[in-house]
C-alpha cells in the first residue's frame, strides 16, 4: 500500500487516489492545426517509461485536487510532489523532463506558440 | 470472420525428438524417467540469424514455430532475457475464449481458437486444452442489454455465444449466489461453450519443443540491450552475448515493448500495468467452467491440481515491479466471496503479478515500423494468452511475406493516426 502525500491535505491512503497519466501533454490548440499524424502522438501515444517517471495524480476521494508527481515506476518511490502548471525541481525529475521526446514534438510546438502553459 | 484456409504447419514433430505418446510415458517408466529425451537444445548464439525473435512467452515462440513450420524458414533464433515463459505466459490465468464485439477482433481471436482447437496434436505436447466454458455474469440492466447485442454480434459472426438468466446460471454453477439482494447481483451471463483454460507453460514449452526440432535456436539468460541499423535498414541486436546479425526482427516482449520501441526511437501507445492473481489452496472439484465480471472485476476457475485460479483489473498506475498494490486483490477478494460464499473459509497459497501491455482500444499492435525489417507484436494487454496461436500464426505471416495478411491488416500502428481503432473496452474487453 502506497502513502501519498497531498500537497494539501498531508500524506494518504493510495486507495484515495486516481492516477492521471502521464504529466506535461501540451494540448493542440484548434488554431494552429497539426497533421492527423502529429495529433494522433498527442492524442494517443504515452511515454511508458521504466524508471522516473512524469505524472499526473488527482486525491480523488479527498480534497479532488490535482497534482504532479516524479515517480519511479520500478520501485515505486515517490521522489517529488510538485503543483499542476509547474515543471520539477528535483535532478531526476529534471532530466526525465528534458528526455521526453514528447519535447520535441509538433504537438507540442503548436500548444507552445499560443504561449500555453501544460 | 477468420479465413478458411488455416495452414497449421506441419506436423513434423520427429525431426530430432521422440514423440511422445501412451507408449513412450510407459518405456520411460521402466528407466524411472530417467532418460526422457531433453525438450530443446541449450543454443548459444550464432553470428547471424534469418529472423530473431525477441521474447520467449508463448508469443513469440508461437511466432518462431510457424515461421519454421508454415513459412519453411529454419535459420531463426528466440532470445529470452530470462526464462521461457517467465512474463506473462506463465503468469496468466489462461481465459481462452473468442466472444468478442468487432469483426476485427472475431477474426483474430476465433483464429487462435481454431488453432487451439487442434493444438495438442500440432505440437505432439499435451497442453491440456479444456473446453469449459466461458460464462460472463452482467449485474444491472444496463449490462444485460449491452450483453445481448454483444451476444448477437458475436453470433453473426459464427461464433458461439448464449445469454443465460439467473436460474439457468444456477443450474449451470450450482455454487454461485444467485440472491438478489446482495450489493452486485447476478442478473444474467453469456456464455461461449468452446471457450476454457489451457496450460500456460504447456503452451510455451509445447511451442518450444517443436520449433527447436524445426532446427529454431532458443536462447535464454540473453537480453536485447540495443538495436544496430544502417540508414533505416536493421541490422542486428546488440545482447548480453554480444551483437548479432539479422535480416529481420520481430518484437513480442510484452510490459516491455516500450522500452524496446525506445531503443529503435519509436513511440507506443502503450501504458504497462501490474496486473495480479492468486490460486487458493487446492480442493476437490468444485467449479469445472470459468466465471468472469466485469462490473465486480472479479474471474475464478479451478485448476487440474485444484487450487481456485482468481484474477481482477489491472492497477491504476504504470509500473514495471511485478507486484501489484494490495487494495486491487482486496475489492476482488470481496467480490469474490459474494459470489462463491463457500470462498470465505479457503486459504489463499501465491499470490503475483505481471507486467501487461495496455492499448487505448484494448486491442493488440501487430505491426511493421518505419525501420525495414523491425517488427512489433504487443499491446495485448490483459488478455493476450488466449491469442496465443492466432497472434503467432498472423506474426509469422507479416515477418515472412513483409506484408500484414487480412486479419493481422486492421492491428497497424497507423491506426492511431487513422482513427480506425478497435474498441473493445466493452464488457468482453475490461477483464481476460
Ligand atoms: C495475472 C495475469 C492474468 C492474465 N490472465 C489472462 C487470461 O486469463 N487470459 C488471457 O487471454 N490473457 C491473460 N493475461 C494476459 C496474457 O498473459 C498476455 O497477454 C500474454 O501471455 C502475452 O504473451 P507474450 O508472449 O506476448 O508475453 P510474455 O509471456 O510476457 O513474454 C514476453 C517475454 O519477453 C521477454 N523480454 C522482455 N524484454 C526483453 C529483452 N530486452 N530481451 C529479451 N527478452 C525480453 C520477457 O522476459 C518475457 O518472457 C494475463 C496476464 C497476467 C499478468
Ligand atoms: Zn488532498
Amino acid at each position: 500500500m502506497l502513502l501519498i502525500d497531498c500537497p494539501y491535505c498531508g500524506p494518504r491512503n493510495e486507495e484515495e487516489f486516481s492516477c492521471g497519466g502521464e504529466a506535461h501533454i501540451a494540448r493542440p490548440l484548434a488554431e494552429n492545426p497539426i497533421s492527423d499524424a502529429a495529433f494522433g502522438e498527442y492524442l494517443f501515444l504515452r511515454d511508458n517509461t521504466k524508471g522516473v517517471f512524469l505524472e499526473r495524480w488527482r486525491h480523488a476521494s479527498g480534497c479532488r485536487r490535482w497534482f504532479n508527481a516524479v515517480r519511479d515506476t520500478v520501485s515505486h518511490e515517490f521522489i517529488e510532489i510538485y503543483p499542476m502548471n509547474s515543471k520539477p525541481k528535483s535532478k531526476a525529475g529534471k532530466a526525465a523532463f528534458a528526455a521526453n521526446w514528447r519535447r520535441t514534438t509538433d504537438a507540442e510546438a503548436a500548444a507552445q506558440k499560443k504561449g500555453r502553459k501544460s | 470472420m477468420a479465413d478458411s484456409d488455416l495452414d497449421r504447419g506441419m506436423n513434423s514433430l520427429g525431426n530430432s525428438k521422440k514423440r511422445y505418446s501412451a507408449f513412450s510415458l510407459a518405456r520411460n517408466a521402466m528407466s524411472y524417467h530417467q532418460n526422457w529425451q531433453q525438450a530443446w537444445r541449450h543454443a548459444e548464439p550464432k553470428s547471424e540469424y534469418d529472423v530473431i525473435i525477441v521474447g520467449g512467452g508463448g508469443h513469440g515462440l508461437a511466432t518462431a514455430y510457424y515461421l519454421a513450420s508454415v513459412h519453411g524458414l529454419t535459420n531463426i533464433a528466440v532470445i529470452e532475457k530470462g526464462w521461457l515463459g517467465g512474463g506473462n505466459t506463465g503468469r496468466n490465468t489462461t481465459i481462452i475464449r473468442s466472444n468478442y464485439l468487432w469483426d476485427e477482433s472475431a477474426a483474430i481471436y476465433e483464429h487462435a481458437m481454431k488453432l487451439w482447437e487442434g493444438l495438442s496434436q500440432d505440437l505432439n505436447f499435451n497442453i491440456m486444452f479444456s473446453q469449459r466454458g466461458v460464462l460472463t455474469i452482467a449485474h444491472s440492466e444496463h449490462e444485460l442489454k449491452e450483453m445481448s447485442r454483444r451476444v448477437h454480434a458475436i453470433r453473426l459472426n459464427g461464433i458461439d455465444s448464449e445469454v443465460l438468466n439467473p436460474a439457468e446460471i444456477k443450474k449451470f454453477i450450482p455454487t454461485i449466489n444467485i440472491d438478489q439482494t446482495i450489493r452486485y447481483p447476478v442478473m444474467g451471463g453469456f456464455l461461449q461453450k468452446r471457450g476454457g483454460t489451457a496450460r500456460h507453460d504447456a503452451v510455451a514449452w509445447g511451442y518450444a519443443r517443436a520449433a527447436d526440432d524445426l532446427g529454431v535456436d532458443i536462447i535464454q539468460n540473453c537480453e536485447v540491450t540495443g538495436f544496430r541499423r544502417r540508414g533505416s535498414k536493421l541490422v542486428g541486436v546488440e545482447t548480453t552475448k554480444g551483437f548479432i546479425k539479422a535480416k529481420k526482427v520481430g518484437c513480442v516482449t510484452a510490459g516491455h515493448s516500450s522500452v524496446m520501441a525506445e531503443m529503435a526511437g519509436i513511440h507506443l501507445p502503450l501504458a504497462s500495468r501490474p496486473l495480479q492473481a492468486l490460486v487458493s489452496e487446492p480442493i476437490k472439484p468444485i467449479l469445472d467452467t470459468v466465471i468472469m465480471s466485469n462490473a465486480v472485476h472479479m474471474y475464478i476457475s479451478q485448476s487440474d491440481k485444484g487450487e481456485m485460479v482468481m484474477g481482477a483489473g489491472v492497477d491504476k498506475y504504470n509500473s514495471y515491479a511485478q507486484r501489484g498494490s494490495w487494495p486491487v486483490p482486496q475489492h476482488m477478494i470481496a467480490a469474490a466471496v459474494e459470489l462463491f460464499p463457500f470462498l470465505s473459509r479457503l486459504r489463499m497459497l501465491r499470490h503475483w503479478g505481471g507486467i501487461v501491455d495496455t492499448c487505448p482500444d484494448a486491442s493488440p499492435i501487430i505491426s511493421k515500423t518505419d525501420i525495414d525489417g523491425l517488427y512489433f507484436n504487443c499491446g495485448w494487454g490483459t488478455g493476450g494468452f488466449k491469442a496465443t496461436p492466432g497472434s503467432g500464426h498472423v506474426f509469422a505471416d507479416l515477418i515472412a511475406n513483409d506484408r500484414p495478411n487480412k486479419i493481422a491488416t486492421p492491428y497497424a500502428l497507423k491506426r492511431f493516426e487513422t482513427g480506425f481503432l478497435i474498441d473493445e473496452h466493452g464488457a468482453a474487453g475490461v477483464a481476460h
